[in-house]
């Protein structure tokens, strides 16, 4: 059993508003091992760009606030460390990269610049030696005359090549965490396939762990070895690869991969999910999907479902899978094509 | 798709260019962006054509000059047989009750100050179709195609999701009853969830309405689904056109090949060898000579750089821009369906 090198225990994020309390991330336990890459799917606030930027303590507070939970790292618990303490790992051992290459870098400052700063601040490295890490990172991430790019400013480069950049200044501390915010989604589909095989490569050289947050099944499928999907800031099932895929459990995992048109397949028609995600603001209790659900049952909607065991390594938060769930209930999802009986499905 | 055979639409030899200009008080003019170069097809009655590709090939640029939106720098494109760009300023707006945009941004697609009311009763206001009592009846039937209620006709847009707000966008383009509908990315900034739901909706209307769509996306398993034909873009040609299943079964340009390859497929147990593009997409102000994808064709020949490639039929409305047609003879990788049998 690998040891687990990132822990996140019960994390809780909220955002104060004058409209109410945004509970952004709601209860996100898991754990990251080395060399794993894990991926957390959900759709817009689904409270995945939140999490991380909580486990990476960007959280801008006020609004913000994580109100509970643990991120135990290196054995220590990030969120019981002093400022001082949260930079020395901020960019070192664990590094992010943002959705958009665009806005994420300095206009300001050249790429070399903004790549030694992150080594200078943590390896203790002069300028010089600074720089040739720098223009190294850039060859690294195949970015070509990497040399004489390491002078050019953001504006100089492509999308694409933005988000290289962005990898590169993540990886150039040899973090041990890398979080990846949705890093090709701005990006075009030929470039994407471009990133992606760059970061498995890179992956395979330095030995980084990566979080994947992405709402793009294609990537999953990709890049992870396991995933939790995320919905209305809490995970709501969790898996490895193949079993998310071949096997989900819950409704909603189960609705995202019938209403994404597939290449392969001939489809008539794609099943939508009915209705629309929730506002995060003063959720009603019980399951947040429940008013989508088409499986809804009472109990759904009276309390938030814990979470149950739907097979090896596998857990979904859906009372469908509790004995709360009579066998009529169960079969009736059954026949509607989501495995709801424990008893099938792979072992 | 229900078509009856007749061109709607066809477009000849478009082209857009954007000059490039030097100098603050006396400027002149010392390039262009070639936004569209040369640009040919058709679209039939009740049918929907795919127009596919990466940023910068000009493919929302084409969709807005054919309304319009923008003057054309050349060519022709002639609605009903009517060359759309030789109309003028009256004709043009009677002729724009046939032809309709659905835009990609809904948040910055709906004027936020009016009400839902007022923005899809704007163009029946406009070309004077229904007023008053009937405006309303109109707007609430509408309303209701679109999978929303009558009584949201008092609302404002920001009291709205992304994919409520695509909705209002297309109750807005069928209030007048349009022939043709442009979808410039109707469904790229929604969540995924939402797509289906929107993508559903356009072609149950299409169905109902009789509608033609040109739609106009960058994910190739949206457009797949929805169109009847597709043409493929890059940097302001179209290099491939074929229909659906024909393009996916059997794409015959490199191109074509490395985009189906790029799509990540949401299927661990396909994790298939990828055809990955070298570089980035050349800049349309100085697109390469020759055949503008030779600087990352994995077949490129010498003839390549020199020689740029005409747009042949090969065979069963399958056109391609490509001498080399790597394969006739062998399938490529890249297909994912399985091979179509030839119809004769």
């Amino acid at each position: 059993m690998a040891e687990s090198l990132l822990s996140v225990r019960n994390l809780k994020t909220h955002f104060f508003t004058d409209e109410g309390v945004v509970r952004a991330v709601d209860g996100l336990s898991y754990d990251l091992h080395r060399g794993e890459t894990l991926g957390i799917v959900g759709e817009s606030g689904s409270g995945k760009s939140v999490h991380a930027l909580s486990i990476m303590r960007l959280i801008p507070s006020p609004p913000g606030k994580i109100v509970d939970g643990q991120i135990l790292f290196e054995g220590r618990d990030l969120l019981k460390l002093s400022d001082e303490q949260m930079r020395r790992i901020r960019g070192n051992r664990i590094a992010m990269v943002f959705q958009e290459p665009m806005t994420s870098l300095n206009p300001v400052l050249t790429i070399g610049e903004q790549i030694a700063e992150a080594v200078i601040l943590h390896q203790r490295l002069d300028k010089r030696a600074a720089w040739v890490k720098a223009a190294e990172m850039l060859e690294r991430v195949k970015i070509p005359l990497a040399r004489d790019r390491v002078k050019d400013y953001p504006h100089q480069f492509s999308g694409g090549m933005r988000q290289r950049v962005m990898i590169a200044m993540a990886l150039s501390c040899n973090p041990s965490v890398l979080l990846a915010d949705e890093p090709t989604t701005a990006l075009d589909v030929t470039i994407q396939a471009q990133i992606i095989e760059l970061m498995r490569e890179l992956q395979r050289e330095f030995g980084t762990s990566i979080i994947m947050i992405t709402h793009n099944l294609g990537v999953v499928a990709e890049m992870c070895d396991n995933v939790v999907v995320m919905y209305a800031g809490r995970p709501i099932e969790r898996t490895d690869i193949k079993r998310i895929f071949q096997d989900p459990k819950h409704p909603y995992t189960w609705g995202l991969l019938h209403s994404v048109p597939k290449l392969y397949e001939r489809q008539e028609r794609l099943i939508p999910i009915e209705g629309q995600p929730p506002s995060l603001i003063d959720l009603p209790p019980g399951c947040a999907f429940a008013p989508r659900c088409p499986f809804a049952m009472e109990i759904c909607v009276q309390a938030d479902p814990p979470s149950f065991p739907v097979g090896p390594d596998h857990t979904a938060s859906c009372y469908l899978y509790s004995d709360k769930a009579t066998e009529k209930e169960k079969q009736a999802a059954e026949a509607a094509g989501l495995a709801a009986s424990s008893r099938s499905g792979s072992v | 798709m229900a078509t009856n055979g007749d061109v709607l639409l066809e477009v000849r030899n478009l082209r857009k260019y954007y000059p490039v200009t030097k100098g603050f008080i006396f400027q002149r003019q010392v390039g262009a962006v070639k936004a569209v170069d040369d640009v040919s097809f058709f679209i039939r009655k009740g049918e929907t054509l795919g127009l596919v590709g990466e940023s910068g090939c000009g493919k929302t640029t084409t969709g807005r000059v054919i309304l319009r939106l923008q003057e054309p720098t050349h060519g022709e494109a002639l609605f009903e047989g009517r060359d759309i760009f030789k109309l003028g300023k009256e004709e043009l707006r009677r002729l724009r009750r046939d032809m309709q945009i659905i835009f990609q941004d809904p948040y910055s697609s709906l004027n936020p100050r009016m009400t839902v009311g007022d923005i899809i009763g704007e163009p029946l206001e406009i070309h004077k179709l229904a007023r008053g009592k009937e405006k309303v009846r109109r707007v609430q039937e509408l309303l209701e195609v679109v999978g929303l209620s009558p009584y949201h006709a008092n609302r404002y847009p920001h009291e709205f999701s992304g994919g409520q707000r695509q909705r209002i966008g297309i109750a807005r383009a069928l209030a007048v009853n349009p022939k043709l509908i442009i979808a410039d990315e109707p469904v790229s900034a929604l969540d995924v969830s939402i797509q289906a739901q929107v993508l559903n909706l356009l072609e149950e209307l299409q169905k109902e309405f009789g509608l033609t769509y040109l739609f106009i996306a960058h994910d190739l398993s949206v457009v797949k689904h929805i169109s009847d034909r597709i043409a493929v873009m890059y940097l302001g040609r179209i290099v491939e056109l074929a229909a659906a299943d024909e393009l996916f079964s059997n794409p015959q340009h490199p191109y074509t090949e490395a985009l189906l390859s790029a799509v990540p497929i949401p299927n661990p147990e396909m994790r298939r060898e990828r055809i990955i593009l070298p570089g980035d997409v050349p800049s349309p102000i100085n697109p390469p000579a020759g055949c503008r994808f030779h600087t990352r064709c994995l077949y490129a020949q010498p003839s390549c750089k020199v020689d740029d490639p005409a747009f042949a039929d090969i065979g069963g409305g399958h056109y391609v821009a490509c001498p080399i047609l790597p394969f006739r003879q062998q399938r490529s990788k890249a297909a994912v369906l399985p091979r179509q049998t030839v119809k004769q």
